[in-house]
Order: structure tokens, then sequence, then C-alpha cells
């Protein structure tokens, strides 16, 4: 570097960002969304696209590469570009001769053995036997490549000719419906892009109509001259065919963007895909006064989780399991209700489960409990004294021993006492920890949950205590 | 001259239509099933409004349980064919409003806890909010879903956003909607805090009537009336909620308000005994 720095005075260095290329890549990427749905990352510096079926849109495989070669150059872009009959050997052709051939099976027989990217090793080895390209290596019998050189060789060897097919990854999903509206002049208001685009959501909804299904998500794609594509995502609670709603809902998502739908010199393209879909009668129902009520607390769970995210407004569920923490969960409300049955309460019993849980358990300081399975008298939490007053209990509840790790077990520590116990506060893993609740009441009437962690015994004589949760 | 007293004719018309209409009768109302408090409140508490209530720190739990049953006793809440209040009708969504930071201080709202109290937790649905302001957005949003049946809104501290023209904006909405909406203020200074609400609530947990071997009863609570914008301020009253019912009450005998700190003899209830074996 010094002495590049001695022959070039001015010389501009820049570290290597291998994080920014990446981003770099996959906006080239999404660039090339234009072209297929089907565009792969090639790491660290190619893209793949498998173009079957797509080229001809473009008047060819010559067109294409004309296009994409045009729009990279204006973005600064110096590409390699080659096509073959697989990804392997249209890389292979674009990395070492340099662009397209006329015939490409000869051209990818001429190519060095280095195309074959086996590694140093064995391409130094291949070059030793005397086999310097492609065509000498596939002239030879497969076997004997195989024997000498590994599989992976002839692995290679058969898909940069084409004769055996490779998976691609491909970035994004193909979505199983997508409408699309090009340009042939850049679109700078955003106005104008919202009226295409429900333009596009309406011959989406007519696709959907013939397959008797309603979106559930939908996904707008803007794509700008300078390359850049923006993505915005909305989701309703139940398949919808509705345009108005649609484009509420894009409308909402616009507003909570951070950065604004910046235009730059325009949009050429919006594509609008529809990447999952659920089945829907032909015709909406005419509801009656309590379904309405429930579709507009839908319809504000939609808006609400468009503009503030999906897992924002939520619903319970409950879980079989007496671990209180586990025994429920919440989950975005736009997913489907769970249909199992919350348990039923006793008549005349007072609440038995708290209204607010603490996770984790929050430890308390405690003063004077019975010995062996009584309440504290009086405990310290957040800095402040309760003195019990009443209180019900113990309620016992233990691990649950059929879901139990074999790694929970006790383990004597080597060398150790015997049964030191690694104090682990994951409650409910530890076979010993079983924990005694109390149901409490302080002199004021304040209520709370609390209990305490494991027996006492020998190895501790003071068990921890912790409050659990607040009573309404 | 002319043009002046059009002016302002124009200018009284259009602050008309600023100003709420605000029925001297008020709207309908839910009763809470509590005489004496409803007889203070002339009938009950006025749905499609806006309701505070301050609560201390520590009591936190008890004004979250209140305000979930005055939530369950303005309809929502209720299970399928339960519509407690009069004329619950088929409004019956909670959404329950709360920010991140309020669930690292208070706890995580438990389901099973609303069912307790004799909600329907399938009626319940619960915004976690990243802030305050996403919280006043969330509230000012859903205050306008004519669907929902009530609001509760979940503040901690000062809320500087939540401020009378805030508080204003949400009755506006709450008076055409016609979504009940409560919005409780933990750790709130009350004297600084104007609003438009209806009424203002002061919540404390008190103790229980004793259940057998001094096992805690139902929640009760002593609740003081504020501030009311078509009256004086009233209680205090001590009230306890009876889950059979779905309904407040007097409590049934007035409970020893303390007893020997240690217990000579470990009493059991035979509940308890049952459990735990």
């Amino acid at each position: 570097m010094a002495d590049a720095r001695a022959r070039i005075i001015d010389l501009v260095l820049i570290d290597h960002d291998p994080l920014a290329d990446q981003e770099w890549l996959e906006r080239l990427a999404d660039l090339c969304l234009r072209y297929t749905p089907t565009v792969a990352l090639d790491h660290p510096h190619g893209l793949i696209l498998d173009t079957t079926g797509c080229d001809h849109l473009l008047g060819g495989e010559a067109a294409l590469l004309a296009d994409i070669e045009r729009r990279f150059a204006r973005l600064g872009m110096t590409v390699a570009l080659a096509y073959a009959a697989t990804a392997e050997g249209a890389r292979a052709l674009a990395r070492y001769s340099g662009g397209p051939a006329e015939d490409e099976a000869a051209a990818i027989r001429r190519l060095p053995v280095a195309a074959l990217e086996l590694g140093d090793k064995p391409s130094l080895a291949l070059r030793r036997a005397g086999l310097k390209t492609v065509g000498d290596i596939a002239r030879r019998p497969l076997s004997a490549i195989a024997a000498r050189f590994g599989e992976a060789a002839v692995t290679a060897l058969r898909r940069i000719l084409g004769e055996a097919d490779s998976a691609m990854a491909p970035r994004v999903v193909v979505p199983p419906l997508s409408v699309e509206r090009c340009f042939a002049e850049p679109m700078a208001r955003t106005e104008t892009m919202l009226e295409i685009l429900a333009e596009l959501a309406g011959e989406a909804f007519a696709l959907l109509e013939e397959r008797k299904h309603g979106g559930r998500r939908f996904e707008a794609l803007f794509f700008r001259t300078d390359g850049l594509v923006r993505r915005l995502a909305v989701e309703t609670g139940s398949p919808s065919r509705d345009v108005p709603l649609l484009m509420r809902l894009i409308r909402e998502r616009i507003e909570a963007l951070a950065d604004p739908l910046d235009p730059g010199f325009g949009f050429d393209l919006i594509r609008l895909n529809v990447p999952l879909s659920e089945p829907l009668a032909g015709s909406q129902l005419r509801l009656e006064g309590g379904r309405v009520a429930e579709a507009e607390v839908m319809a504000l769970v939609e808006r609400l989780s468009t503009r503030l995210g999906r897992g924002r407004i939520r619903r319970f569920a409950p879980h079989d399991t007496h671990i209180p923490e586990q025994a429920e969960f919440s989950l975005p409300a736009l997913d489907l209700p769970p249909a199992t049955p919350w348990p039923s309460t006793e008549p005349g019993e007072p609440p038995l489960r708290p209204l607010h849980l603490f996770d984790p358990p929050q430890r308390i300081e405690v003063i004077g409990a019975e010995v062996p399975d009584g309440p504290p008298a009086r405990f310290r939490w957040r800095r402040s004294l309760h003195d019990v007053a009443r209180y019900e209990g113990p309620e016992r509840i233990a691990d649950e021993w059929w879901r139990r790790r074999p790694v929970a077990y006790e383990t004597p520590t080597p060398g150790g006492e015997a049964g030191e116990m690694t104090t682990r506060h994951s409650l409910g893993e530890d076979g010993d920890r079983t924990r005694d609740y109390y149901r409490v009441e302080d002199r004021h009437g304040r209520r709370f949950w609390i209990f305490r962690h494991g027996f006492y015994n020998a190895r501790r004589p003071m068990p921890d205590w912790f409050l659990h949760g607040l009573f309404g | 001259m002319s043009d002046s007293t059009f002016a302002l004719a124009q200018l009284r018309q259009s602050l008309e239509r600023l100003e709420p209409r605000r029925s001297p009768v008020g709207a309908e109302v839910f009763s809470l099933g509590h005489a004496a408090l409803d007889a203070a409140l002339g009938g009950g508490l006025a749905r499609g409004r806006l309701h505070e209530i301050f609560a201390e720190r520590d009591e936190a739990g008890s004004c979250a349980g209140f305000a979930a049953l005055l939530g369950l006793r303005a309809g929502a809440g209720a299970g399928a064919g339960a519509g407690a209040g009069s004329g619950a009708g088929s409004r019956g969504q909670l959404l329950w409003l709360r920010t991140e930071a309020a669930q690292q201080q208070g706890g995580r709202l438990q389901a099973t806890g609303l069912g307790e109290l004799g909600l329907d937790p399938a009626r319940v649905l619960l915004g976690l909010m990243p802030d305050e302001p996403a919280l006043l957005l969330a509230a000012a949003e859903a205050t306008r879903c004519a669907g929902l049946g009530v609001l509760l809104v979940e503040c901690w501290g000062s809320m500087r956003g939540f401020d009378l023209t805030a508080s204003r904006r949400l009755m506006l909405a709450a008076e055409s909607s016609g979504v009940t909406v409560l919005v409780l203020r933990i750790l709130a200074q009350l004297q600084f805090r104007p609003s438009a609400a209806d009424t203002r609530w002061r919540v404390a947990a008190a103790p229980s009537t004793a259940l057998d071997a001094d096992a805690p009863g139902a929640p009760m609570f002593d609740l003081e009336l504020l501030r009311r914008r078509a009256g004086h301020p009233a209680g205090p009253w001590r009230v306890e909620w009876n889950r059979d019912d779905k309904s407040f009450r007097e409590p049934a005998e007035i409970a020893p308000l303390s007893r020997p700190l240690l217990p000579v003899v470990p009493r059991r209830t035979a509940q308890a005994l049952r459990r735990a074996g």
C-alpha cells in the first residue's frame, strides 16, 4: 500500500465494508425482481436470475441482458453477464470468459478448470494432470475423475455442463398472485401511485374472486428508477377482497413510515403481491348487529396492527399446564382466536389467580415465616413493608416431572459437598424446587400471590420467597 | 357594522359546532349494583363517556381490578349471552391499552385473573404499546371505533401527553361513538391534572371479608368520587365485588382490621388441603 501511495499521491483509501456490500447486493437483487421473481444471491458479489419463461417479455435473452446492462450502468455498475442452462454454467461463463457466448456449451468447455471452483488444491492437481480446460475433463471417463478428485469434482462438472440440475434458493418466495404495472415515464406523485395501486388491487381481487379466495397479506413493491425498491406489507385479520379497506391500510402504513415514501426520480414499476390468501365465499353475507360490532373491532385491530406493528394488539390464549407463568400466552389479535376453553370458576370462591403476574417473580424479603408451611408474618417488597393480615394456603405447585429434561436433575458437583444445588431460578425446571403458593392480604387489603421456592431442609434453612402476582 | 355582526354570528355558529352538545339528562347509564353508590350517581355511570380512576402506586392492582370490573358492568368482556348491566347489547369487547413500561412495573396482565373476576378472556384484547405517544394515538383511534364496548387506558405517572386537550378529544370521540373510556391514572398527581372526564375516582384496596380459616375473601375496594361533571364529590364507600352476580355490593359485615401477627396454631383451610393434596 505504501508503494501504491508512493506512485499515486492522491490515492483515496476506503476500508472494505462487507456489510454495505451485502446491502447493496440485496438492493440490486430487489431491482432484478422486475425481470423475474426468482432471484438468488450468489455471495459475495453475484446475482443469479432464473429467467425461464420471463425473457420473452423483454424480447429474448439478448435484449434482457442489454436491459440489465443499461440499468446497472445507470447505477454506475460494471457487470459481467452471461446466460447458460444452469446457474453454475452461467456463473462460470460470467466469471471466467467475461460475457455471453454464441455457443454456450462449447464456450464452457473452453473455460479453465478453475471455473469448476473446486478450490486451489484440486485445481492445481487437475492442471498438473494435464487437464487445463473443462472440456479436457469432460472427455475423460467420469469414474476416473471421481476416483482421483472426489465426488465433488464430478458434481461440479455435471452441473457446469448442464447435465445435472442444482436447486436455486431464491431470495423471496414467489407469491402465488402478483399483478404489476409498468410505466413508460417514471411517476413521482404519491397520490397517483396510490390510485394505480388501487387499480392493481381491483385486478388482483378479480383474480382472487375466481379462485374464491380473499387476501390475508398484501405486499406493494415500488421500483424506483435508480434501483431502490420500497416494500410495504399490510395484513388483514380476515380474508378480504375490499379495495377501499386495503387502500386504507396501505395509507396507514405509509403514514407510519419512519422515512416517507421518497419517489426520488420517480417509480417506473409498481407491483402488488398477495403472498397469503384464504378461502372467502363468493359474496359477503349480510351481517347482523352483533357481527357488525365484531367486524368494526376487527377493522380497528387491523388498523392499529398495521400502524404500530403486528404484535402490538394481542388476544389471550390458554395453555394446558399448571405452571402459572406458562398457563397462558398471548398472540397477535390478527391471528385466529384459539378454540380452547378457559378454566371455569367455582361459584362462591374468591379469585384464586392474580390479575397481574410478574415474570420473572420478584424476590421479597420475608420476616417471621412459620415453619414448615406458613406464610410470612410480614414481607418487604419494593422497599415497603407489608403486614400479612389474612392468608390462604399453601397451594403446592410442583414442576412438571413428565416434561423435565434429564439435565435438570440434581448433579453433585465433583469434589464438593454432595447435592450442592445449581442455583436455578428458571422456575419449574428444578425437581427439588417445588413452589408453595399463598394468597395473602395485608393490613390495607392489598392482595398478593407469594410463594416459597423449595422446602426447609438442612441444605437450605432459609428458602427464597417470591412475589408472583397481584390480585385485583 | 353589519359586517361585524355577520362575522360575530358566524363565529358563534362555528363555536356552537365545536362545543360538545351535552344533553342535561346525560347519556345512557350503567348501574354498579351497589345501592348507595348508584343513588349518589343518579342511576349509575354514563356510558360513552370518559371516566378517570386514580390510585397510588401500591394500589395499582386494585385500580386495574376495579377498572376491569367497571368495564364488565358497562357490558364489555361479559361472556356470550351474559350481558351484565342494563342494555349491554352486543357491544362486548374490551380493549386494554398499556405501555411496555407499565407491564414492567405492574406485571403481565393475566387472562385467568380476568376470568377469576368474572370477565370472559376471549372478549378482552390487549394493546401493548411501545411508549406513551403510541398509547395516546391508539387510544384516540380506538375511541372512534363504535364496535368497541369499553376502552381501558392504563397510564402510569404524570403522562405529559395526556392533558386537557387530549382528554377532551377522547371525550368527544367517546360521546359520538358510544365507547366508554376508562383511564387509569396510577401515580398521577391529582391537583395538577385538569381533564374533561365525566367522573374522577380514587380507588384503594380494602380488607376483605374473611372466609373460613381467615382466608382472604372477595375483592373489596374503598372508593371515593373526587369529581363529577354534574354533581358534587361524594363518598367514601366500601364496596365488595360479587362475581356470581357480576355486581358490586355492600360488604356483608365489617371486617376486623387486624389480627395477631403470628397465629398460635398453623391454620389451613379445607380448600387449601384439598388443592395441596
